[in-house]
């Protein structure tokens, strides 16, 4: 079992060690998650249902579903 | 207008945004996978080299669009959590459970064979190699089936019911859910016009090849495959395309009323096939609609119910009811819909009152094992979205904009069987290569075709406006209540990030086509 694992390894490792075209690939989705996930959740984004359970987030969006029923939108 | 509402319009731009800009990259993902399974089964039952060697190449072109369709896809699928809370929360496992399965099994499947498909040429054996791209292949249309699933309920919610505690949405059959008809007809008729399109693509950098006298060779083979297949999933996409409409007709009336500028229901309806809209304010009949129009008598009304005096509904039917077809009005739909609001009014302030009786009696009203709350929840709370809607006219979506995205979607993909049919034919008896201008023609088929693609989801998504779940959740009410500012600087961000990505990959891509299937990189 641990050689195939090694196996395994080896294979993505000189996979990953040869690519040419896929570097620049890697690097353009790494930058683009980075952007994504880090600056613009932490800076934009902020949670906005915030309880832990289902019946807590449950009765804020039934607080929203309530209030946005004033017509007013 | 307020900055909830501007924050609705941003957010609804920014799921535009993204959806378009990924949908640059499925479609060539979908039905060039299934291509190059097609090109390495031929290699793998004859030894061919040649074959290999072409294999190889498109394999390339396929890795760099995937690689980056990827990273947008994860971007969308955020987007449901950070702008659009409350849908997520009220959709519930509905809408997980696709999304859940296609993360874990279509995505993580196609990711581990897609490593095998580059890196495993020299390493594994052909039959394990050829596996693996199948796999791909499959892996990357499962992916699509789920989120096309998730994405048919949206339109035609089924499968489901209500739990007032959680406010969500729960699923009680996964088999309405994957096989309703809008799913169905939605999934096949994807994944036929976005096979029809990677076969473009692949036609144009052949034919490319052709124009500058280079892989002669590679192009004409890679052409017989991709017109024949091409041929076929275009001639497909037509008949599950046929099927849309009768399925759109059944399900989502006022879209089909919208496509077709049809304001006045009549039986031997007509289908248009072009015409020129008149302005917002003049239309509000069949006879002021159009400046001209060119069209098929009693088309529609075949094409919606197979029968040439079937009754098809108009705008105003919709609007202001017409009881002698059944149709109910949509004022009767909002009184209803503000009946059920209203009763999840009482059961928060209920709860907020700690009154327990009378949230068990609200209860009882949403239990649809009961015939009390089977009979609210079809005669009420089938119509909750609709106590959201102040006026009927906001149920009628973007007209000009359905009606012209519907006559390039089917005008492009009529085009395309022409095509296909020209290229396979001249190919076959060596020839297309001397008919310059249809090798240029090819070339220039390309953005016709994603226009084309496109338009279907323009007709998808804006057709079902003003609902983010159709009849049960208005956009509005979906929406996040996050500052405007913030969607709108982030809505900039992702439009310079995106294009920045397209023209990466495009120049990636582009390089990867000037230099050619030998000098090119062989491990990705």
């Amino acid at each position: 079992m641990p050689s195939i694992l090694v196996k395994i390894w080896r294979f993505y490792a000189d996979g990953f060690r040869n690519m040419t075209v896929g570097r620049t690939l890697w690097l353009i989705i790494i930058v683009k998650l980075i952007v994504i996930f880090v600056v613009l959740k932490l800076l934009f984004f902020p949670d906005m249902l915030t309880g832990s359970t289902d019946a807590e987030r449950g009765a804020q969006v039934l607080d929203m579903l309530t209030e946005r029923n004033d017509n007013s939108l | 207008m307020n900055d909830f509402l501007q924050t609705v319009d941003w957010s609804r731009a920014q799921f535009a945004l993204t959806a378009v800009y990924h949908w640059l990259f499925v479609p060539l993902t979908l039905g060039l996978s299934v291509m190059i399974a097609i090109m390495e089964t031929r290699y793998y039952r004859t030894g061919d080299e040649e074959l290999k060697r072409m294999t190889k190449f498109w394999m390339r072109i396929f890795g760099i669009n995937f690689a980056i369709g990827v990273a947008t896809g994860i971007i969308l699928e955020f987007e449901f959590g950070t702008n659009w809370s409350n849908y997520s929360h009220f959709v519930g496992d509905i809408f997980g459970a696709p999304l859940a399965i296609e993360g874990i099994m279509a995505f993580f499947m196609e990711s581990t064979f897609i490593a095998v498909m580059f890196f495993g040429w020299d390493r594994v054996s052909r039959r394990f190699h050829l596996a693996a791209t199948w796999l791909t292949a499959i892996g990357a249309n499962l992916s699509a089936l789920w989120i096309l699933v998730a994405n048919a309920w949206m339109q035609y919610p089924t499968g489901c019911t209500f739990n007032l505690d959680t406010v969500r949405n729960e699923m009680t059959s996964f088999g309405d859910v994957l096989l309703s008809p809008v799913a169905v007809d939605k999934f096949t008729h994807t994944v036929t016009s976005s096979f029809a399109l990677a076969a473009v693509v692949v036609v144009a950098i052949s034919a490319w090849y052709l124009l500058h006298g280079r892989e002669r060779l590679l192009a004409k083979r890679s052409i017989a495959l991709a017109s024949v297949f091409g041929l076929i999933f275009s001639l497909a996409a037509a008949l599950t395309g046929d099927r849309s409409g009768a399925v759109v007709a059944r399900y989502q009336p006022m879209k089909l009323a919208a496509m077709e500028g049809l304001y006045d229901g009549e039986r031997g309806a007509g289908l248009t096939v072009i015409g020129l809209l008149r302005c917002e304010e003049s239309r509000s009949s069949n006879s002021d609609a159009f400046h001209f129009k060119i069209e098929i008598p009693k088309m529609l009304s075949v094409m919606s119910y197979r029968d040439s005096e079937a009754y098809v509904a108009g705008i105003n039917d919709l609007l202001a009811g017409n009881p002698d077809e059944g149709i109910m009005s949509a004022g009767e739909k909002m009184r209803r819909g503000r009946e059920a609001v209203a009763e999840l009014e009482r059961f928060r302030q209920a709860r907020d009152a700690g009154d327990e009786r009378t949230m068990e009696e609200i209860r009882r009203k949403f239990d649809p094992s009961t015939e009390e709350g089977e009979s609210f929840l079809r005669e009420y709370f089938a119509y909750f979205g609709y106590g959201y809607i102040t006026s009927p006219e906001e149920l009628v979506p973007d007209v000009p904009l359905l009606f012209y995205s519907f006559r390039v979607m089917v005008g492009v993909g009529t085009l395309m069987i022409v095509l296909f049919a020209i290229v396979w034919w001249l190919n076959r008896r060596d020839r297309l290569e001397r008919r310059r201008w249809l090798l240029w023609i090819a070339i220039m088929a390309v953005p016709l075709a994603y226009m084309a693609s496109q338009a279907g989801w323009i007709i998808a998504e804006v057709g079902r406006q003003p609902w983010a779940i159709q009849g049960m959740m208005p956009v509005s009410v979906a929406a996040t209540d996050i500052g405007s500012a913030s969607v709108a600087t982030t809505f900039f961000i992702f439009l310079a990030l995106f294009t920045l990505l397209l023209a990466a990959e495009l120049r990636i891509m582009f390089k990867q086509i000037k230099i050619g299937p030998d000098k090119g990189d062989d491990k990705e």
